[in-house]
């Protein structure tokens, strides 16, 4: 009988899932990816969701379960845990740079925040040129991770991860 | 947790899921015919985020009773859902739209506020969970109410006539469930009062100064969840639809 994976192992496997709706960085980097448990054959993987409503979530379960699975465990567990709730100050700084790298302004550090009164901390620099002299076209973007803004410099449209 | 305890807290759960349903499922109507491509796909934004947070009340529900969040949602009647009738309205016109998601979402913001420090820890982790997406859904209606109340006498007629109608059925918010006051008494969820008379106080400053006027007439207010209006009927019957046809329909 060959040996099953390390948890070490695991982790890097989870690694090479692209999330669905940024393939540039993977649901380990976005902070989705909370835990990983080996109990003899059993594999139990904790994720957390980004936003509540995105529809993604279901395809990072059965792709975290497919791949799991394919490594040889079995049963395998997806749990889903809402606490602590996810934040962006999870994703790390390597997949920052590649969001920026990509044209998605990546999300500022969150600090304290009192939800009524919203007061942009620093300006949103282009990803693009880099210039501060930016604005908001919409809240809302594509994803509901996302805002669209727009660079007064270079006069690119871009979207944003909103920091949350 | 004691029975009749855990029979209000279920009711409560219900409730919130049933509001955040039955508004989502309204706004969802203007996808494709919004006034402008950036404002549909915003609306569209709220409707998915609003429907996270319908899942996750139902989800907490079916921890306490193993209901199914999808049978919840499209195989009850009208008289059994628990929404309030605020939400139920026919969408009318892109004011009428705006303000009644500025009231709905002024009161979700101040509830989950208040409900951070639930003693119930499940409905803890989800209000961290929803507050974060809901500061942007205030931050964006809130604006409209500004730009529609102060932009052209049109906009502001419209929007004052969408106040008219609106301002008594949204007071049906802050009417407590029957055995509300057991979930208070343990500090499950946050008691009412108080954030009413926050929300009168944030409504008010900020519909006076986009220049509208507060009704003075209080006009019909709902009282019990368990009357709905007449639109129920027909927005269930389209919503429903495709669930009763085919309820394996496992993709959509």
């Amino acid at each position: 009988m060959t040996a099953l994976p390390s948890t070490e192992q695991v982790w890097k496997a989870l690694a090479q899932i692209p999330d669905p709706e940024i393939p540039v960085i993977n649901v380990v980097e976005m902070g989705i990816v909370r835990g990983v448990e080996i109990e003899g054959n059993k594999a139990t993987i904790t994720m957390t969701p980004t936003f509540s409503g995105c529809p993604a979530l279901h395809l990072i379960r059965e792709q975290l379960e497919r791949t799991v699975r394919a490594l040889g465990f079995d049963p395998v567990e997806v749990k889903t845990v809402l606490s602590p709730a996810w934040s962006t100050d999870w994703i790390s700084p390597e997949a920052k740079e590649r969001l920026r790298q990509y044209g998605i302004a990546p999300p500022k550090p969150r600090g304290a925040q009192d939800f009524l009164i919203e007061l942009e901390a620093a300006p949103t620099p282009c990803p693009r040129c880099g210039s501060l002299n930016t604005s908001v076209k919409n809240t809302f973007g594509p994803t509901l991770c996302k805002a669209i803004y727009v660079c007064n410099n270079c006069q690119e449209p871009f979207e944003s991860f909103k920091t949350v | 947790m004691r029975s009749e305890v855990r029979e209000a807290l279920i009711a409560k759960l219900t409730a919130l899921a049933d509001d955040e349903v039955i508004l989502a499922h309204r706004n969802s109507e203007w996808v494709g015919h919004g006034p402008i491509l950036e404002e549909d796909i915003a609306l569209a934004n709220i409707v998915q985020d609003e429907l996270g947070h319908a899942t996750l009340w139902y989800g907490l529900r079916q921890q306490l009773d193993g209901s199914d969040p999808d049978q919840l949602a499209f195989f009850r009647d009208a008289n059994e859902y628990r929404c309030c009738e605020l939400v139920e309205l026919p969408k009318g016109d892109w004011a009428f739209t705006m303000l009644r998601q500025y009231l709905f979402d002024l009161y979700e913001a101040l509830w989950l506020e208040a409900a951070r420090h639930s003693t119930y820890q499940p409905l803890a982790d989800a209000v961290q969970k929803i507050i974060r997406e809901e500061r942007f859904h205030l931050q964006h209606t809130q604006a409209w109410v500004e730009r529609l109340g102060q932009g052209t006498e049109e906009s502001n007629r419209r929007l004052q006539q969408a106040l008219e109608m609106q301002w008594s059925y949204a007071q049906q918010l802050f009417v407590p469930i029957p055995g509300e006051e057991l979930l208070v008494a343990e500090g499950i969820v946050p008691d009412l009062a108080p954030i009413k008379e926050r929300w009168l106080e944030h409504s008010t400053r900020h519909l006076q100064a986009a220049g509208l006027k507060l009704p003075i007439n209080p006009g019909y207010q709902p009282t019990s969840r368990a009357y709905h209006t007449e639109h129920l009927w027909s927005l269930l019957a389209e919503m429903q639809s495709t669930a009763r046809w085919d309820a394996e329909a496992k993709v959509w």
